[in-house]
Parts: structure tokens; sequence; C-alpha cells
């Protein structure tokens, strides 16, 4: 049996193809997937769909990659819309969609842990409206005040006869009415759904392998292309001979992609596989074939003293305070390349015509997705779409759309037939967008009484703005490259006050590209900062926790997550016998985040993490145990990345292809983790990256309590811990 | 055109030999619920049964079995979801993005199958799939929950 139908498909069975996808959502997801649809049940505003059987559909801009992020804006806009939670089905709108309507839905980036606190205003404001529309409607129907009428779980009731009806009966009138202009919203205090830890709408097509992921599509006629990138970034195809795979099982086209790609196009993925390793390719590598870890390393220590730097964060005079302490301290970090490695790798689905491009893909902005799009189609964004779907993995890799552009060049060469472009894991590992590559020098200057004087912070590496939004670099300076070490604002604000400070940055740019990676440039800041504090707390002979607490006092918010940790770990208090303890403190994408840990070192220099505390503070906690689940996410990604996470160069190409080289953390590794969610109210801060910068520090900082040997270099994997 | 006994039915597949078996049931079976995380058997996304056993079809031949074998997937794990080990990762939502609890479901249930109530030790021993999202505490919670429901 065979379910590939290689008939060439017309343009309207590529459109029927279309519309069997969307029908394809509906029914194993039980419509949480589902696309958005042209209205067939009345439309209250943008993000509410009412249709008569009462079903709530509520409309998602922002993405599922697994953070939880549908669950918490559905709660969001049910808190204000006073709908009966077990009727809520979602769909994703499409970013086509809002480009023809004036961008209703606002941004569709997934990212930067932004897509509750940058959503919370406007979906809130969304589910008042159409409350207000709903009663309105009723109201009129009565004859009889709104004010006087009340929802609950979607049913209107009129408190002075006790009349009711159902949201769904009157949806249709309430989506003729005028939206009203201006809608309270309710106070934290009167909130009944924001808060609760309700379980995730979209559980259950994940526990039976109904939900239909990017690699999963299936369409009438479609085919399946294997790309391969010139393995040298910045390198060409020089040539290849097609001929020599031409007639292999299920080939059917072998093509050039762009000047730095190939691709084998196949009935199925494996044949387009098995012919694309047997194709001969030349590659045209260009000059970065000399470039290697050794000379990256280089190149970055270079940096670590050069007179010029652009400044992060400075006040007094930090080299003249250290030059005069007494005591210098003064240590040498570094941080690798890393892949994101999300278990999906990436893939498009593409239909592409003289006049139309449609996409199906996972991704975390379908806006850039839409723009990336028409620009490889070489058509109007208004002659193309991209349909989502929820993705197996994003971490920021799903971000950027190399992989998609590059899935629309395939499709291009075969008009009308609908591609699916599938990466293979080692093109995943090799064409990533890695977490950029530095090193830091922090010095240090202890005065008599063992108090810190001056602290010059050097680091030396690749900035991701000038790869990935050069216009936002600010005189040649990224901003982006001082998370967590801020002077001010609400994002990313150091903790500590120093009487000398100096933060600067030696750019150091390589050929292999960066990208935002959960956490960002927060991983590494945050192991330099709390790393070398300490380092600090040790030379002056101080309690790390109270040598900290002294340059805190004009952060309450750091202090209070920190002091939670340490009360929770029992810091001050002997732990078990051969067991060691750090900790670590940070502020990033919003919110305050400390972790503590217990590990053990046995003779041979072996790990053993026992157990982590975190505390977070992110403002307004929308779903507690979403916060739990992404708190212990985040730090089996931030220790994955501390104990085996490096890509290395060799050749100008990276080395690490696979899981069996790119090894990440397993269930046996994994300590317990204990969650503090301790929302101080007041602002809204992310919680899918926070905590993933304080366990790798929280863990260094124990190996040395435990070992006496300070790690200054990520990953453990390949050093001896004690010797 | 090798023969195939698949969730109790014996279906023919027309594909090459070396055809892994990851991609005879996601491209000839038409059952994409069991996932290509890596082709190497390093990350278990890809696990099924093969009477009764835990394997990464993603690097087993077609060739390599016969139609005797009884394979199991996601799909045929239970008629309705209602394997013990399904019923606790809903109700702990176990999953986060979902792309490898396939093959972690697999896992669990053959190792529940083999043993009713297993240690720490024994989970640590038979879970070794990857998942980036890091579900693995929920994991252990969900196996040991569905334990405790199958004794009680």
């Amino acid at each position: 049996m065979t379910l590939i139908d290689n008939a060439a498909p017309t343009r309207r069975s590529v459109l029927k193809a279309a519309a069997g996808l969307a029908v394809g959502f509906h029914l194993p997801a039980k419509d949480v997937l589902a696309q958005a649809a042209p209205p067939a049940a009345p439309e209250i505003n943008a993000w509410v769909v009412i249709r008569p059987d009462d079903t709530v559909v509520l409309r998602m801009a922002r993405s599922e990659m697994g953070q939880g992020t549908r669950t918490g804006l559905c709660q969001m806009i049910a808190e204000e819309l006073h709908c009966d939670w077990s009727k809520i089905v979602t769909e994703y709108v499409t970013p086509g969609q809002s480009l023809a309507r004036n961008r209703a839905w606002g941004a569709f980036l997934t990212a930067g842990s932004q897509g509750i606190r940058q959503s919370q205003d406007y979906v809130r404001r969304g589910g008042a409206v159409a409350r207000t529309m709903l009663i309105q409607a009723a109201a009129d129907a009565w004859g009889v005040p709104a004010a006087q009428c009340t929802a609950k779980d979607s049913v209107i009731t009129h408190g002075g006869s006790g009349r009711s009806v159902r949201y769904g009966q009157v949806a249709a009138a309430a989506a003729r009415l005028t939206p009203p202009q201006d809608v309270a919203l309710k106070e934290p205090k009167d909130w009944t759904v924001i808060g609760q830890s309700v379980k995730r709408l979209d559980t259950a097509a994940k526990t039976t392998g109904a939900l239909v992921y990017g690699s999963d599509l299936k369409m009438p006629g479609m085919l399946v292309a294997v790309p391969k990138e010139c393995p040298v970034f910045g390198g060409r195809v020089a040539s290849f001979d097609a001929a020599k795979v031409a007639s292999m099982p299920g080939v059917k086209h072998v093509l050039k992609v762009g000047d730095t790609a190939v691709a084998v196009v196949a009935e199925t993925f494996w044949q387009a596989k098995t012919a694309l390793d047997a194709l001969p390719v030349e590659w045209n590598y260009g000059t970065n074939r000399a470039v290697s870890s050794q000379t990256i390393d280089a190149m970055l220590t270079e940096g670590l003293n050069a007179s010029e730097a652009f400044v992060g964060n400075a006040n007094g005079d930090a080299r003249a305070a250290i030059a005069a302490a007494p005591r210098k301290v003064e240590a040498v970090y570094s941080y690798p390349f890393q892949n994101h490695a999300p278990m999906e790798p990436m893939n498009a689905t593409v239909v592409w015509t003289a006049t139309r491009c449609d996409v199906w893909c996972p991704t975390q902005n379908g806006e850039a997705a839409l723009i990336a799009t028409a620009a490889a189609a070489g058509l109007p964004q208004t002659s193309c779409d991209v349909h989502r779907v929820d993705l197996g993995g994003g971490f920021g890799r799903r971000t950027t759309h190399d992989w998609l552009t590059q899935a629309v060049l395939i499709a291009k060469q075969v008009p009308g037939v609908p591609i699916k472009t599938q990466w293979t894991r080692e093109e995943d590992m090799v064409q990533g967008r890695y977490h950029p590559v530095t090193k830091c020098k922090l010095t240090g200057g202890l005065d008599a009484q063992g108090n810190l004087t001056g602290l010059h912070m050097r680091i030396s590496g690749q900035s991701i703005l000038s790869y990935v939004f050069p216009t936002a670099l600010q005189n040649g300076r990224d901003p982006v490259q001082f998370q967590g070490l801020n002077a001010g604002g609400n994002d990313s604000q150091i903790g500590y006050s120093f009487p000398n400070l100096l933060i600067d940055h030696a750019m150091r740019n390589t050929h292999v590209p960066p990208h935002f990676w959960r956490g960002v440039n927060h991983n590494q800041n945050a192991i330099y900062l709390e790393c070398f504090l300490d380092e600090l707390a040790h030379a002056a002979g101080q309690d790390p926790l109270a040598f900290r607490r002294k340059l805190m006092g004009n952060h309450p918010k750091h202090l209070a997550v920190l002091n939670a940790v340490a009360e929770r770990i029992g810091w001050g208090t002997p732990p078990p016998a051969g067991v060691f303890r750090g900790i670590a403190q940070q502020m990033g994408f919003g919110s305050y985040v400390a972790a503590a840990a217990e590990v053990s070192v046995d003779a041979a220099g072996k790990l053993k993490m026992h157990r982590i505390v975190a505390a977070t503070d992110c403002g307004y906690a929308v779903n507690p145990r979403q916060i739990e689940m992404q708190v212990e996410g985040s730090f089996v990604y931030g220790l994955s990345a501390l104990l085996y996470g490096e890509c290395t160069v060799k050749d100008g190409q990276i080395v690490e292809t696979n899981f069996d080289t790119y090894n990440v953390l397993r269930m046996d590794e994994m300590p317990k983790v204990e969650t503090i969610v301790m929302p101080s109210g007041g602002f809204w801060g992310g919680v899918g990256e926070p905590t993933i910068m304080v366990a790798a520090p929280a863990v260094l900082n124990a190996i040395f309590a435990a070992t006496g040997k300070r790690i200054r270099t990520v990953p453990l994997k390949d050093q001896n811990l004690r010797a | 055109m090798a023969k195939l006994n698949i969730n109790g039915q014996v279906v023919e597949i027309s594909a090459a030999d070396d055809t892994p078996l990851l991609w005879a049931l996601r491209e000839q079976a038409g059952l994409t619920g069991t996932k290509y995380g890596c082709g190497v058997a390093a990350c278990g996304a890809c696990t099924v049964h093969i009477d009764g056993q835990a394997t990464r079809s993603c690097a087993m031949p077609i060739s390599a079995i016969t139609e005797d074998q009884k394979i199991v997937t996601i799909e045929g794990l239970s008629p309705n979801g209602m394997h013990p080990i399904q019923v606790a990762w809903r109700d702990l939502d176990v999953p986060q993005c979902g792309y490898c609890q396939s093959g972690m479901i697999m896992a669990a249930a053959a190792l529940l199958a083999e043993k009713p109530n297993p240690t720490d030790a024994d989970i640590d021993a038979a879970m070794t799939n990857i998942c980036r999202c890091g579900t693995y505490n929920r994991v252990r919670a969900g196996i040991k929950q569905a334990a405790g429901s199958r004794q009680g």
C-alpha cells in the first residue's frame, strides 16, 4: 500500500489539498489546532468567535511550542469574557489575515518570553469588549438596561427577572453591534481565571500521536525535498552530478537551491535522503575554510585586552579603583557555540505558483515568515500566506526563516506541486543559528576588609544583533549583549550596586551565524557575573550569600528571590554529607529569578546534581503550574548546555552532527526541582526563559564548594571537575 | 514488498528493503505519530514496540522484521488513548511541545509491562529518550502514577 499520489496536481487539486489540510487539523486535535477559517460562526471581535452551539473560539497570533502560551492567553481572554472554560477551542490566525485587517491581532513574535506579557492588555481587552457586546445584545432583546445583566460561564442573566440566555443564542446579534470604545478591565484582586493552575488545553492529542506537526503534513501529490547547504557558512555550490542519482527510486528532481545548496526531491523522505547521500557535490568553500575553534578562540582572547570596546554599564572609575586596591582578583571565562536542537528538525511545506504561494510550517513568528515567503516567492505578501502548526520545539531557532526561504526556493522550481522540505538532524546541527560564542575577563579589587572596590567585566565575542538586526545597533554597540547587566530598565537590570563598575564589550564576530537561543546573552552573562562574585566572596573569606547581600541594598526584588531560594535550600545549615551548595540570581525578560543547587562530586570527578530550588517573581503569575513546568524545562535546557552543549568548528564547518556527539541531559541526570512562584504584583514578567540563566551558575558555584576547583569553561563534558 | 504486522493488521509495504521502519510507518503506512528526531537511535522519538520490546524504529530496516513480529505504534497502544500511561500523561500535563512524547509514552508503556512497579533506578535505566522542553520530572511522576493506578 502507498499513500503517495504521483499524479501531477492541477491548481484545483492543490486548493483542495489545502482545504483538506484544514479539515485534517480539525479532526485529530479536536479543533485546538484549526486554521482560522472564514468565520461561519459570528465573530464578536478579532479575538472571539461564538458558535451557535456555544463553542468559544479564541484566536491566537502567538505560536504554541510547548511553553503553554495557548492556555495562558485563553485564561486572560476568558477572565474578561466570562465564558464556559470547557467550551473553549483555539485557532491560529494567519499573518495574511492580519495584514488584511490592519494587524488586528498585534504581534505574532513568540520569543523573548513575551507571549503573555506583551499580549496581556489587548487580549484581556478583547475579552471584555466581547462580553460587553454579548450582554448588550441580550439586554436589547429583553428591552432592559445592560447594567442589570451579568454574565457567567457563557450564560447572561437579567437580575430583575431571572431570565437567562446562552452566548451562542445572542452571538449573531452581538456581532452586529458597534464595539464599545472603553471597557474597564478587572482589578487583579478580582481575577478568578488568571492565577489558577488550570490544565493545558492541548495535551490530549500529544498523548495519542494525533497532533499534526509540520513534518507530519500530507497533501495529495506532495513530494519531499531533502536539502544540503554548503557545510561551510558563506560557501557555494561549485558543481553536482545530478545524473548519478536521477534514476534512483522515487527521485523526481535534483535541484540547485540559490547559490549555496542542493536538494533532492523524491516521493518520500527516505528516497530523497538516500539519493542526496549518493549525490556527488563539489563545494566552493571560500575563505572561511580556514576558520577553526582555535582561530576563533585566539580572536576572542585578543578582544579581552583590546583598547576599544562598547560600554554597557559604568559608574565611578573601575580601572583606577582596581589599580588602587590592595588585592586584585582576575579570571577568564568562556562560553561556546550551541545549537538549539529542537526535537523536530526544520521543515516547511510549500505550494508555489506564478500567482500565489502558501506555506504550512512551524514558526515562532508568522509575520516574519510571511515576509520571508513573499521575498523568496517573488510575489507580494498579499499573494502569499503562512498557515501555522504547533512547533516541535522552538527555543529561538524558529524566529528566523532561512529554512523557509530555502523551502520556497525549492518549491518554486516545481510549480503547483506541494513540496515538503524536511531537514535531516545532521543538516539541522550543521546549519544552525547558534548561541553566540564569547569569552569574558573579570577583574575585581578588594580592600583590606574584603569589600569590593571596583569591578571590570570585559566581554569579547559575537553580537547577535549585528547579524540579525544590524539596524538596531546603537552606533555600532549591541545593547542586547548586556542582558542582565544593565544599570536600569524593567527588563534585565543588574541586581547589584558596585562602587566602581565598568562592563564593556569588544565585538568580535565570526562567520558562524549567531541567533537568539533560549535565555540568549543572559546565559553566559549570568555565569560570568555570578561565578566571579562567588570567586570574590571566597577570596574575601566571606559567605557567598552574605557577600552578595551587601551589594543588593538597592535591589529589593532581586534580593527577595535570592533570599527565598537560600531559605528553602537551607543555606547556613549543614547540607547532607558530601553535598555542597551554590547560589545565583539574575533579572531577565522582566522577571526576577534565583536558584540554589545541591550537588556532589565523587572522587573520580563525576557530578551528581541532587536538587535545585528556583524562585521566580514574574509580577503576575497567570498559571502557576505552567510556570513550574517552564522552570523545570528551562533547567533541562540550561543544564544540558552546561554539561554537554558545545558546537566546535573545524575547517570552517560545525563538527557535531547529531545527538551522539551533541549530547543533552537525560532523565537519570535530572535533579529534583523545587519551584517557588512568588509574584509581587504590579508588573508582567516572562517565564519561558528567565530561570535558565541561573541554573548553570548555581551548579558551577556548588561544584566549586564541593571541589575547590573553579570551572570557568562551558561545557563540563571533557573536563575533570577535580584534577 | 515487505509484509508487516502493524497495530494488529498485516500491511504490505512497498519500499526498499533498507528503508527504516520509522519511514515505512510514516510514509507508507501513514502513521505519523511516531517521530523522526535523529535517525541514529540516539533520541528515542521513534520508539515503537516490536513484540512488546521498546525499539528505536529509525535504525531498524524493514528487511529485519518478519511478518509474525507484532509492531505496535502510539496509534495502536490503546483503543481510545486510555492506556494508564496516556491517562497519567493527561492528568499531569506531562507534554510540552509533545514531539518526543510518542516515543516517551511507548518507552514508558514497555517499562510498565516488564516492571509493573518500577523503581527510580528502573526508570533511569529504561527512559533514555531525549526531551528538549524538559519534561523529565513529569515523565517520572507520570510513570509512577500509572504504576499506582494499575495496582489500585
